[in-house]
């Protein structure tokens, strides 16, 4: 029998972890997700979770010990956030480009200056490029699930690719929710144990990382991105068995009261579901307007896009991030590039708000289907529209 | 007699080669003889982890390598974070009984610059933490790599190319960064400094670092006819001649006691190290006597450690 729990975000990642019986787990501090590794030291210094834990010296070597442990075959897990996420960036390359299905948690924090602590997804987007599949969780149950499904789908052996799972720092970390949490029965019948074909062995010696010259490095990069691109469809089958064990479904891009509805509004994390009673509103007043979640964001699911946006004429895209100089946020940006050859006709707004841990209400939310409906028809004397941010 | 094994006397060496023909290492080229040795000290059960340097493109690249054993190319910084991150997994695996038991020596193979310079906080975590692994630094005293750049690890006066030997600036101006001593006052079981020119005093000092539980640290002088300027047949001598001027002094750290495994009552001048090398050409009669001052202060501090009268 499963269980009903209240839980913050950080803990229901590292009951995740705990529950995926990792093997390895290397992790330095960094505010908002240092609760997840202190419940996760607690766990091991309990004995609730028989792991080594590596209380490393930098992010860099964080990911660098995960690197190793994943490829000697240890089920491995680690969290960071923000500037710590930028330290580990150099790793984040080795670690996709060597196939080690690492799963990180990300409590998702605005990058400095000015320093701040606070959430947005500054840092989760410099991340767009480095090989990882990448979820975004709008709850505290999507954490918890997205982190034992990401087990199950980064160790598939059509994937081997590593997971990153962002959640809002503070509004989803440090925030208690009810989570359910399956019987550890459940969860070993769902998550078989980590199996890596080319895992590290003096019987088998093989050269990893091996210096390519240009006549083979742009092949590899190549097959590279077929895996993560491919290993969506592994990605919605394993979110189906999923649903199909524990009454939970997702999909790459979750739609919310979208029947009918000409005008979407797009949004990723807890901002959400701020977001759905906001269309509830809307709906309630005869609007004919639906919510678009972005779950997953690499590999970047094109025909699950298509497929949402195929009776809208206007897409409003929220983004929680600022591309300094860039065309508008960086998810607008990259959905107007998907829809360019399928849907010309689609009028669009990109919206930015939301910035270091800025609240944004119901009624802002209104207000972005609002202005951003106008954006659309009339279109913009702006590059960047922003929704509660003065100047 | 054992098969598999060469004897020198009493020393025992594998015959096996874990570092075999047909890398691309410079002729003369002190590391490549650390590396096959050290494999040889080690043994077939033994994963590498070789950072950015001349490893990175002399011992393989795609479709050949060398490596005998699990070889894999990290980050500038990491080989001793990711090293240790092998042997949490190993260790943790076999403890639930999903690997064989066996000791596998992750090794952390990396050169100066990754060592002192950029990998030194990494390195200062392994340490710390007591993770078990084997760490050698092949001190070539540059970044050779990447065209003789210096490093903290270069000596006072010589001329790399971007510590020219210029008019105005004669050379490094700074002394070697001493790194086993950094190591040393981390309080783990096994430091040691060996040299290829002494290959049984290096290679039973490979092999302790392998034995003991916990960091074993070997901090190898690596020669560089390239990077150094002298005639590749000269790798042996160099190397032997820095260890009798006390350029280089040989020794051991064991649960803190000091050991001089290569003394001599009478240290050969600084000047017969020096002289064969180009990179020190450019010295004046000044910068020689202040290396020299230097190097017998150095060898009368490290004498006193292992006296026990260190103050």
């Amino acid at each position: 029998m499963s269980k009903r729990v209240a839980l913050e975000g950080s803990f229901a990642a590292a009951e995740a972890a705990r529950m995926a019986d990792v093997d390895v787990i290397a992790a330095y501090p960094i505010t908002p997700q240092s609760h997840i590794i202190e419940r996760l030291a607690d766990f091991v210094a309990n004995g609730e979770l028989h792991a080594a834990y590596m209380p490393v010296e930098s992010e860099h070597s964080a990911m660098s010990a995960c690197w190793g442990a994943s490829g000697a075959g240890a089920r491995t897990f680690t969290a960071t956030a923000s500037q710590g996420f930028f330290l580990m960036h150099e790793v984040l390359y080795f670690v996709s480009g060597m196939r080690l299905p690492v799963v990180m948690t990300v409590a998702n924090r605005a990058v400095g200056p000015p320093t701040n602590i606070w959430g947005d997804y500054s840092d989760a987007m410099t991340a767009r490029d480095t090989g990882w599949i990448q979820l975004f969780a709008a709850n505290n149950q999507e954490i918890f699930d997205f982190v034992l499904s990401g087990f199950r789908f980064g160790e598939d052996p059509d994937v081997l690719l590593p997971v990153m799972v962002h959640l809002d720092g503070f509004t989803l970390s440090h925030v208690v929710e009810p989570v359910v949490l399956p019987e550890q029965e459940e969860v070993d019948s769902f998550l078989p144990k980590y199996h890596h074909p080319y895992a590290y062995d003096p019987d088998r010696p093989m050269s990893y990382g091996i210096v390519m010259n240009p006549d083979t490095y742009a092949e590899v990069k190549k097959a590279q991105d077929v895996s993560l691109r491919e290993s969506k469809e592994v990605i919605v089958r394993v979110w189906k068995e999923f649903g199909d064990k524990f009454g939970r479904y997702y999909s790459p891009i979750d739609g919310y009261r979208t029947e009918g509805a000409r005008t979407l509004l797009m949004s990723t994390g807890c901002l959400s579901e701020t977001a759905k009673v906001a269309i509830d509103r809307k709906r309630d007043q005869g609007e004919d307007v639906g919510l678009l979640t972005l779950h997953l964001w690499r590999p970047f699911p094109f025909e699950e896009l298509y497929e949402a946006v195929k009776d809208a004429d206007t897409l409003i895209v929220f983004d929680r991030a600022i591309s300094l100089g860039g065309p508008g946020g960086p998810i607008i940006s990259e959905i107007k590039s998907a829809l360019f050859d399928k849907r010309r006709d689609i009028k669009f707004a990109g919206l930015v708000g939301g910035l270091c841990g800025r609240n944004l209400t119901v009624e802002q939310f209104e207000e972005i289907v609002d202005r951003g409906r106008e954006i659309a028809e009339r279109g913009s004397s702006q590059v960047l529209e922003t929704i509660g941010i003065r100047g | 007699m054992e098969d598999g094994v060469i004897r020198f006397g009493k020393n025992i060496v594998a015959k096996e080669e874990l570092l075999c023909s047909g890398h691309r290492a410079c002729q003369g080229c002190g590391s490549a003889l650390i590396i096959r040795l050290s494999l040889k000290a080690l043994g077939k059960d033994t994963i590498v982890c070789t950072p950015a340097g001349c490893w990175s493109g002399v011992g393989s690249m795609y479709p050949d390598t060398a490596w005998q054993v699990p070889w894999m190319q990290t980050l500038f910084e990491n080989s001793s974070a990711v090293a240790a991150g092998i042997e949490s997994g190993f260790r943790v695996l076999m403890e639930k009984g999903r690997v064989p038991k066996r000791h596998i020596n992750c090794l952390a193979l990396a050169g100066d610059g990754a060592t002192n310079d950029i990998g030194v906080a990494a390195l200062s975590g392994v340490l710390e933490r007591g993770d078990d692994i084997v760490y050698i630094c092949m001190d070539n005293e540059a970044y050779m790599n990447t065209g003789i750049q210096r490093s903290s690890a270069t000596p006072y006066g010589a001329a790399t190319t971007t510590s020219p030997a210029g008019k105005v600036i004669p050379g490094q101006t700074t002394w070697k960064k001493d790194m086993p001593a950094i190591v040393a006052a981390h309080d783990v079981p096994y430091v040691a400094t060996a040299s290829p020119s002494h290959p049984f005093d290096m290679m039973n000092k490979v092999k302790k670092a392998g034995e003991v539980k916990g960091p074993g640290y070997v901090h190898v002088l690596s020669p560089c006819p390239t990077g150094w300027r002298f005639p590749p047949e000269l790798t042996i001598e160099i190397g032997r001649l820095a260890v009798e001027t006390g350029v280089f002094p040989l020794y051991e750290v064991e649960n803190g006691h000091y050991k001089l495994n290569v003394d001599r009552a009478q240290l050969k001048p600084v000047v017969e190290y020096l002289k064969p090398q180009g990179r020190f050409r450019h010295l004046s009669e000044e910068q020689i006597e202040r290396i020299q001052d230097r190097v017998n202060k150095k060898y009368a501090d490290l004498k006193a450690r292992v006296t026990g009268q260190a103050a």
